[in-house]
């Protein structure tokens, strides 16, 4: 696959520590917006977060791209992070 | 970087997938990405899954091996009087506890449970305890505690799965959970290299070297793919608040108090309320055991929990027996302590997340299944064990081959795991044979008793790989196969030399966990002989490394599949 190196070290960084920062963001959305209470919406979100956690780092090696890779992990967790904190009302 | 790069970065996030552009990766497709992914992910912790997916599967059979390897208790004592049971070991917690917060007394209700016992917490030494928090196994005819040799049993052999034993929590979490995080990849991606999924399965060719392990990895891994899934994704599950902390904290706040207010508003009953301080004698439970016994039959009753015996605030929860359900959680009936009055009848599952949770945890236990689908977890676990082996196996012999073909030696990566997996596909379960003769032939009275069997069992697994780095590959699969067709084939003979529960008495007095026992490691040993045997005789002429190479009759790279 011609992938070695600094390339490759850059890839399983972001499918490992890049795909859990997606993960534990897409529980946090869903524990954020989910119409339920607040310990059953976060419980969803942990049942939910390891499907979005293999998800990211099968697609991480699909593009295979470190730059593009890290933003496509690294934008979509904040949005989703502060997206459920803020919707669900948990920072002023 | 510009946004619109940001923006394609985005748009091909959501095709996840589409081929690469221009100035894209080395060229690849889709599946030929799945593969190599498949194959990096599913080696790199391959041995660690082996040892999760053994030690697990071994699991289903917990309480059974705790019986086999504490020969001096009776058979179980499931099925006594529940209201008697009680009370026994209501006086034994009055001896034991005096003071404490909390009174737990498990009933013998099943091959969970299979004799009484007690457990609690905060109680006072001032007042006459034998410990602050303690837990014993009592016999529920006599309601003296049991006395049976100190064993990890069945329990700590289980345990290993998720708690690597000599590793503290925090580090046992983070390598088991990325190790199961790679299993999910690597079944993700498994199943989207496999095109053939259904051909396959009816697909075996035995004897030819490459082709036949990766229709072997294939049966392995199709045939149960269900039960692969589930056990990996409820494993996450299981360990799930560990694993992603965040997700609460983000919600509840970090500390510890946060995270128990989490925890006490999804999985607590309604009800539990604090002391007051002020005493109150505690309510006989024979009342309140008559009621749970007519709501859900008798014997149905798993534990009793008390909540601040002998105060005026005493809670007292009823758990029904969870062997009719798959989910985890049973009903629970929360009575006042003081009054007996019913207060609260706590479904199994309070919530839908919560309901959808405990199926998970309840299908991972298996602790519903009666004895053919407890059987069929066994062997659905074996399959997996099996799926990760031959995954090993495959991984070496396809680059042993190629190696071969172009007359160039061995780089140390290949070396390095042909002797891992053979100290490791065999000699972990040497390792567990270990841990049953340590049982058998320790003294009954030597100090730090338990912990030497599980440092023998590592010992032995230490060994076989230290054998394996030292012998010929070949020579190292088929003397550990011995080694292995010995240790197991020869338990029950230890037994009948070590204690008088041997398998013709267990046969005459219908001990069936003991016959049970018995009988599957003797199986487990013949097989191993037979595999030793048949390896050894598909030696290679020239005893070079891979097993069961021979000669000229290597398989040809297949397209699509360079790995």
């Amino acid at each position: 696959m011609g992938l070695t190196g600094s390339r490759l070290a850059s890839l399983v960084a972001a499918a490992l520590v890049g795909g859990y920062a997606l993960a534990t963001a897409v529980g946090i959305f869903f524990g954020g917006v989910l119409p339920m209470s607040r310990g059953e919406a976060a419980l969803v979100g942990n049942l939910l977060s390891f499907a979005a956690y293999v998800g990211a780092v099968i697609w991480t090696f699909v593009v295979r791209r470190p730059v593009r890779v890290w933003l496509g992990l690294i934008i979509p967790s904040c949005v989703l992070t502060a997206g459920g904190l803020l919707l669900a009302g948990r920072v002023a | 970087m510009t946004l619109t790069s940001v923006g394609k970065g985005i748009s091909d996030f959501l095709r996840a997938g589409g081929p690469p552009k221009a100035d894209g990766p080395p060229a690849g497709g889709f599946r030929q990405a799945m593969s190599w992914l498949h194959t990096w992910v599913g080696l790199t912790l391959g041995w660690v899954l082996f040892f999760i997916f053994l030690t697990g599967t071994v699991g289903y059979f917990d309480t059974e091996i705790d019986r086999w390897m504490q020969p001096e208790l009776p058979q179980a004592q499931i099925g006594l009087d529940s209201t008697d049971t009680a009370e026994v070991l209501l006086d034994r917690l009055r001896v034991e506890a005096p003071g404490a917060d909390r009174w737990f007394l498990t009933l013998p209700a099943g091959r969970h449970q299979p004799y009484p016992g007690i457990f609690w917490q905060g109680a006072s030494i001032k007042a006459g305890a034998s410990a602050t928090s303690g837990e014993l196994p009592v016999n529920g005819n006599t309601g003296e505690p049991f006395v049976a040799r100190d064993t990890g049993g069945g329990q700590w052999l289980y345990q290993m799965h998720w708690r690597l034993h000599y590793l503290s929590r925090t580090q046992a979490d983070i390598i088991v959970g990325f190790a199961t995080m790679f299993m999910l990849v690597a079944l993700i991606t498994g199943i989207i290299v496999h095109k053939k999924i259904f051909r396959d399965f009816f697909t075996f060719r035995p004897g030819k070297g490459q082709r036949s392990w990766l229709d072997a990895h294939n049966v392995l891994s199709v045939v149960a793919l269900p039960f692969h899934l589930m056990i990996t994704y409820s494993g996450l599950i299981f360990m799930g608040f560990s694993y992603m902390p965040l997700i609460v904290a983000a919600h509840y706040g970090v500390d510890d108090e946060a995270r128990q207010q989490f925890i006490s508003e999804v999985f607590d009953p309604p009800g539990l309320v604090a002391p007051t301080g002020e005493s109150a004698p505690l309510v006989p439970l024979d009342d309140l055991i008559a009621v749970a016994e007519e709501r859900w039959g008798e014997h149905r009753i798993r534990s009793i929990d008390i909540r601040h015996p002998g105060d005026s605030n005493a809670r007292i929860i009823f758990y029904e027996n969870i062997e009719r359900r798959v989910s985890s959680g049973g009903e629970r009936l929360m009575f006042d302590g003081v009054s007996g009055k019913l207060l609260h009848r706590v479904p199994p599952a309070t919530s839908a997340a919560k309901g959808a949770r405990d199926l998970f945890v309840g299908l991972h236990e298996g602790l519903f299944a009666p004895p053919v689908l407890r059987w069929l977890f066994f062997f659905s676990g074996l399959l997996g064990s099996g799926m990760i082996a031959t995954g090993l196996v495959l991984w070496a012999v396809k680059r042993r081959q190629r190696m071969e073909k172009t007359h160039s030696l061995p780089h140390l990566g290949l070396r390095l795991v042909e002797k891992l997996n053979v100290g490791t596909v065999v000699g972990l379960p040497i390792g567990i044979a270990a841990y049953f003769w340590a049982n058998r032939l320790l003294p009954v009275a030597s100090v730090g008793r338990a912990d030497w069997e599980v440092n023998l069992m590592f010992l032995a697994w230490l060994m076989m790989l230290v054998h394996a780095a030292c012998r010929p590959n070949h020579r190292a699969w088929i003397e550990q196969l011995a080694i292995a067709g010995f240790a197991f084939g020869s338990l029950p003979l230890l037994n009948l030399l070590t204690t008088d529960r041997h398998l013709w008495h267990s046969l005459a007095v219908n001990d069936w966990v003991f016959v049970g026992f018995d009988l599957t490691v003797l199986t487990v040993g013949l097989m191993s002989g037979w595999a030793a045997w048949r390896v050894w005789q598909k030696r290679p002429l020239i005893d070079a490394g891979g097993i069961s190479i021979k000669q000229g009759k290597s398989a040809q790279q297949l397209p699509g599949e360079q790995l």
